[in-house]
C-alpha cells in the first residue's frame, strides 16, 4: 500500500500492537500527529511536558509487560525525553521513542529546532536509529520493537525527520525482523542447570535474591515454586517488588541500604546466594568485599554482561529467568530433593522477630511511615498499584507495603528519577483501568512533574497522590543530618508552598489535607473512592530520618537505626547456628 | 591485565564506530589503537581494537560490546594465532648531507621512501609493534618531525580455520 511516511508510521505503531501514544507534537512532527488523528485503535495521550510522556509511557510497560509509543518533535522536544529515556534504560524497561528531526538535506546545519538526538541517546538507549531512508521505515519500526521488548528490554529511539514523514513509500509490515548482531540467549545451559539444582538441593542456608528480571521475563510463578519447593527465604530489591508476595511467610523484605536489618543479615550468613535477574547494584551490596562473602552464587540473567560484573559467580546461567527457574525445579523433582532448610529458616524469623521495621508512633504528628502503612491497609481488599516518588517516601514506601501482585509496582530504581512517579501512575492507570493508582509522594518530587495533573483531569485517569509533606528534600536532608553536621544546605522545602490542596483544586482534582493521625483514613478513604483523581496533602513529622539506614560504602550487615543490634556474626543465636551447620 | 587485540566484525552503517568508542568512553575503557576499514563483505566492516592496561577487564569490554545491536562477532586474538600490521609514515629531518644514512636504515627495515623534500624524508614502514619500535628509536636521533600511523589491525591466523 502506498502512503507517506507519517501515516506509515502510525499503521507500523498499529501493527507492533501498540495502543497507546504518549505523544506532544511541534513542527516537524506534524505529519506523524496528523496521521494519527485518524487511528481508532491507538490511543493518543496529551502530556504536559516530554518528560512526562516517557515517564507515562514506562509506568505503562511497568503494569502491561509490554511497550507505549512515545512520540516528540525536534529540538527540545527531542531533549525533554532525555531523562525519561535514561530512567527506563537504567531500570531495563522496554520503551519506543520516535522523535521527529529536521529534514535530511538540512541535518547537520544547526537548523532551528535541531538536536542530534541519535547521538544524545546513544549511550541511554538500548539501540537508535536515524531513519534517512523512508522506504525504510516500516523495517525499522519493526525492529525497534522487537529490540525494545526482547532479551533484556530497554528503550529505543527512532529519529525521523521531516521529509521521510512527508514521502510516499510502499508499506509492508515485514513478517519477521533480521538482525545478524543480536540474539539473545534464552534457554539456560543444561549443565549449568543442573549444578545449580545440584547445590540448591544441598544447601543448608539458601537465599534467594530476586530483581526486576524475574519481572521482565515474567519469572514470578517459577520462583514462588521453586521457593516453596525448596522453603528458601526470597529477598526483593526495589526493583523486584511484586516478583513475590509480599504476605508470603517465605518474603524477607528488600536488601541493602535501607533494607530491614534481618534481611541484610540474612544475606550476611547466607551459604547460597540464588541471584535471579538482578544486577549487585551498589545500593544493595554496599561494601562488595562482604556482601553475601560466605556464599557460592549462582546468579541467573538474560544479560551476560551483568554475570561477574560486580561479584564473582560460582555457577552462571545466561537465559531467561522464567526458563532456567523452570529447569530447576524440574531437576529438583527428578532427584526427588528435599529442603533442609528448617534450622535456616529458625534463624531468620528469630531475626525477623528481634529485628523488625521500627518507628514513633505518634498520637499528634502525623508520621510518614504512618501514612503508607495507611495506604496499605486501605487497598488491601481491592486492586492497587502503587508508584512512587524517589527521596523518603520511596523508601519508605518500599518498607512499608505489601506487594501481592507482579506488576503493581512502579518506582524509579537504577537513576532515581525525582518527579518519576506522577507520570508514571498516569501511565500505569491507562494500561490498567480497573486498578486503584497511588503515587506516594514527595513534596520536592511532585513538583517536578506536577504539570501533569492536567493530563490525568482532561484524560480521565483517576490516580490518587498521597504527599509525604515533610517542608524537606527529606532524603538530601537526612543525609546532611548525618554526614554533614544539620547543614541542611539546599534542602529546605515550604510545607504551605505550594498549596496542594489548592494546587488539586486548579487542576480539577479532589483535594485534601491532613494534619492529624486521627483524620488520616478519612482523607485517604475519600480520595480512593472518589471517581477523580485526587491528591492528599499529609503535613508529616518534618525531620523523620529513613532507618536502618547502611552508611554509603559500608557492610550491610552494619546498620545506623533501627532496633540496637550489632553485626550479624554477634547476633547468631549459639544453638541455631550449631545446628545450621552441623 | 597484558594488551588485546580485539577483532569486531561489525555493520557498515553510520554511527556504528561511534557506539563502539561511545561504550569505551562510557565505561572507562581504555583504547590504544583503532583501526577500521570494511571488509571482503561491503555490507560488514572490521574494527581493530588494541585496548589494554591493567584496569580494563577485558570480558566486560568484549560482553558489553556484544550488546551493541550491530557488533556481529568478536575475536579475542592472542599474539601466537594472529597476524598483525600497523603502517607508519616518519617524516624525518634529513638535512641533504644525512640524507644517505637515513636512506641506509630505511632499507635495512626495508621501508620505502615515499617523499624527499629539502629537509626531510618521509619513509613509509609496516610490520609488528616491535620492528617499528626500534625504526622509531634510530630515527629519533635524526629529529622525526611528523609522525602517523594507521593503528593496527590483525586477522586470525590461517590454521585457525576449518577444512576448506
Ligand atoms: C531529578 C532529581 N534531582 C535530584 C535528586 C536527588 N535527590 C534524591 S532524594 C531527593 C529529595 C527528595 O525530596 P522529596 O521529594 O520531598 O522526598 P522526601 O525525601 O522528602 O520524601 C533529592 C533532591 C534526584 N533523585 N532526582
Ligand atoms: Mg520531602
Amino acid at each position: 500500500m502506498r502512503m507517506i511516511g507519517g501515516k506509515a508510521l502510525v499503521q507500523a505503531l498499529e501493527d507492533a500492537g501498540v495502543d497507546v501514544v504518549f505523544g506532544y507534537p511541534g513542527g516537524v512532527a506534524l505529519p506523524i500527529f496528523d496521521a494519527l488523528y485518524d487511528s481508532t485503535s491507538v490511543r493518543s495521550i496529551l502530556p504536559r511536558h516530554e518528560q512526562g510522556a516517557t515517564h507515562m509511557a514506562d509506568g505503562y510497560a511497568r503494569v502491561m509487560g509490554r511497550p507505549a509509543a512515545v512520540i516528540v518533535t525536534s529540538g527540545p522536544g527531542a531533549t525533554n525525553t532525555v531523562t525519561g529515556i535514561a530512567n527506563a534504560y537504567m531500570d531495563s524497561i522496554p520503551m519506543v521513542v520516535f522523535s521527529a528531526q529536521v529534514a535530511t538535506p538540512v541535518i547537520g546545519t544547526d537548523a532551528f529546532q535541531e538536536s542530534d538526538i541519535t547521538g544524545i541517546t546513544v549511550p541511554i538507549t538500548k539501540h537508535n536509529y536515524l531513519v534517512k531512508d523512508p522506504a525504510e521505515l516500516p523495517e525499522v519500526i519493526a525492529e525497534a520493537f522487537h529490540i525494545a521488548s526482547t532479551g533484556r528490554p530497554g528503550p529505543v529511539l527512532v529519529d525521523v525527520p521531516a521529509d521521510v514523514s512527508k514521502a510516499e513509500i510502499t508499506y509492508k509490515w515485514p513478517a519477521a525482523v533480521n538482525l545478524p548482531g543480536y540474539k539473545p540467549t534464552y534457554r539456560g545451559h543444561a549443565r549449568q542447570i543442573k549444578q545449580a539444582a545440584q547445590m540448591i538441593a544441598k544447601a543448608r542456608k539458601p537465599l534467594l535474591y530476586a530483581g526486576g528480571g524475574v519481572l521482565a521475563s515474567g519469572a514470578w510463578a517459577e520462583l514462588k515454586e521453586l521457593a516453596e519447593l525448596m522453603q528458601i527465604p526470597v529477598a526483593a530489591t526495589l526493583m523486584g517488588k511484586g516478583a513475590f508476595p509480599e504476605d508470603h511467610h517465605l518474603f524477607l523484605g528488600m536488601p541493602g541500604m535501607h533494607g530491614p536489618k534481618f534481611v541484610n543479615y540474612a544475606l550476611t550468613e547466607t551459604d547460597l546466594l540464588i541471584a535471579v535477574g538482578v544486577r549487585f547494584d551498589d545500593r544493595v551490596t554496599g561494601k562488595l568485599s562482604s556482601f553475601a562473602s560466605r556464599a557460592k552464587v549462582i546468579h541467573i540473567d538474560i544479560d551476560p554482561a551483568e554475570i561477574g560484573k560486580n561479584k564473582p559467580v560460582d555457577v552462571p546461567i545466561v537465559g531467561d529467568a522464567k526458563l532456567v527457574l523452570a529447569a530447576i525445579v524440574s531437576e529438583l523433582r527428578k532427584t526427588a530433593s528435599e529442603p533442609r532448610t528448617e534450622a535456616w529458616m529458625r534463624v531468620v524469623d528469630d531475626w525477623r522477630a528481634r529485628y523488625p521495621l521500627h518507628y514513633q508512633h505518634s498520637g499528634d504528628i502525623v508520621m510518614p511511615q504512618f501514612v503508607v502503612e495507611r495506604v496499605r491497609e486501605l487497598t488491601k481488599d481491592r486492586p492497587t498499584v502503587i508508584a512512587t516518588e524517589v527521596g523518603q517516601n520511596q523508601m519508605w514506601s518500599c518498607q512499608y507495603t505489601r506487594i501481592r501482585e507482579p506488576r503493581t509496582w512502579v518506582s524509579s530504581g537504577g537513576l532515581g528519577t525525582m518527579g518519576f512517579g506522577l507520570p508514571a501512575a498516569i501511565g500505569a492507570q491507562v494500561g490498567r483501568p480497573e486498578h486503584l493508582v497511588v503515587d506516594i509522594a514527595g513534596d520536592g518530587s511532585i513538583q517536578m512533574n506536577s504539570q501533569e495533573m492536567a493530563t490525568a483531569s482532561i484524560e480521565k485517569l483517576p490516580v490518587k497522590v498521597v504527599v509525604l509533606n515533610n517542608g524537606f528534600l527529606g532524603m538530601v536532608r537526612q543525609w546532611q543530618e548525618l554526614f554533614y553536621e544539620h547543614r541542611y544546605a539546599s534542602s529546605v522545602l515550604a510545607q504551605d508552598c505550594p498549596d496542594f490542596v489548592k494546587l488539586g483544586e486548579a487542576y480539577g482534582w479532589h483535594g485534601e489535607r491532613v494534619t492529624c493521625p486521627d483524620d488520616l483514613d478519612g482523607a485517604l478513604g475519600r480520595a480512593f473512592d472518589h471517581d477523580g483523581p485526587a491528591i492528599v496533602d499529609c503535613r508529616v513529622s518534618g525531620e523523620e530520618n529513613v532507618y536502618p539506614m547502611v552508611a554509603p560504602g559500608g557492610s550491610i550487615d552494619e546498620m545506623l537505626g533501627g532496633i540496637p543490634g550489632g553485626p550479624v556474626s554477634e547476633m547468631l543465636d549459639g544453638e541455631l547456628l550449631t545446628e545450621v551447620w552441623e | 591485565m597484558a594488551q588485546h587485540t580485539l577483532s569486531v566484525l561489525v555493520e557498515n552503517k553510520p554511527g556504528v564506530l561511534t557506539r563502539v568508542t561511545s561504550l569505551f568512553a562510557r565505561r572507562g575503557f581504555n583504547i590504544d589503537s583503532l583501526a577500521v576499514g570494511v571488509t571482503e563483505d561491503p555490507t560488514l566492516s572490521r574494527i581493530t581494537i588494541v585496548v589494554g592496561g591493567d584496569d580494563t577487564p577485558i570480558e566486560q569490554v568484549t560482553k558489553q560490546l556484544h550488546k551493541l545491536i550491530n557488533v556481529i562477532k568478536i575475536q579475542d586474538l592472542d599474539a601466537g594465532s594472529m597476524v598483525d600490521r600497523e603502517l607508519v609514515l616518519f617524516k624525518v629531518s634529513a638535512p641533504p648531507d644525512r640524507r644517505h644514512e637515513i636512506i641506509e636504515i630505511a632499507n635495512v627495515f626495508r621501508t620505502k621512501i615515499v617523499d624527499v623534500g629539502k629537509n626531510s624524508v618521509t619513509i613509509e614502514a609496516t610490520g609488528a609493534a616491535d620492528k617499528l619500535e626500534a625504526m622509531e628509536d634510530l630515527l629519533r636521533a635524526y629529529g622525526i618531525k611528523e609522525l602517523a600511523r594507521t593503528g593496527k589491525i590483525a586477522l586470525s591466523r590461517g590454521l585457525r580455520e576449518g577444512p576448506a
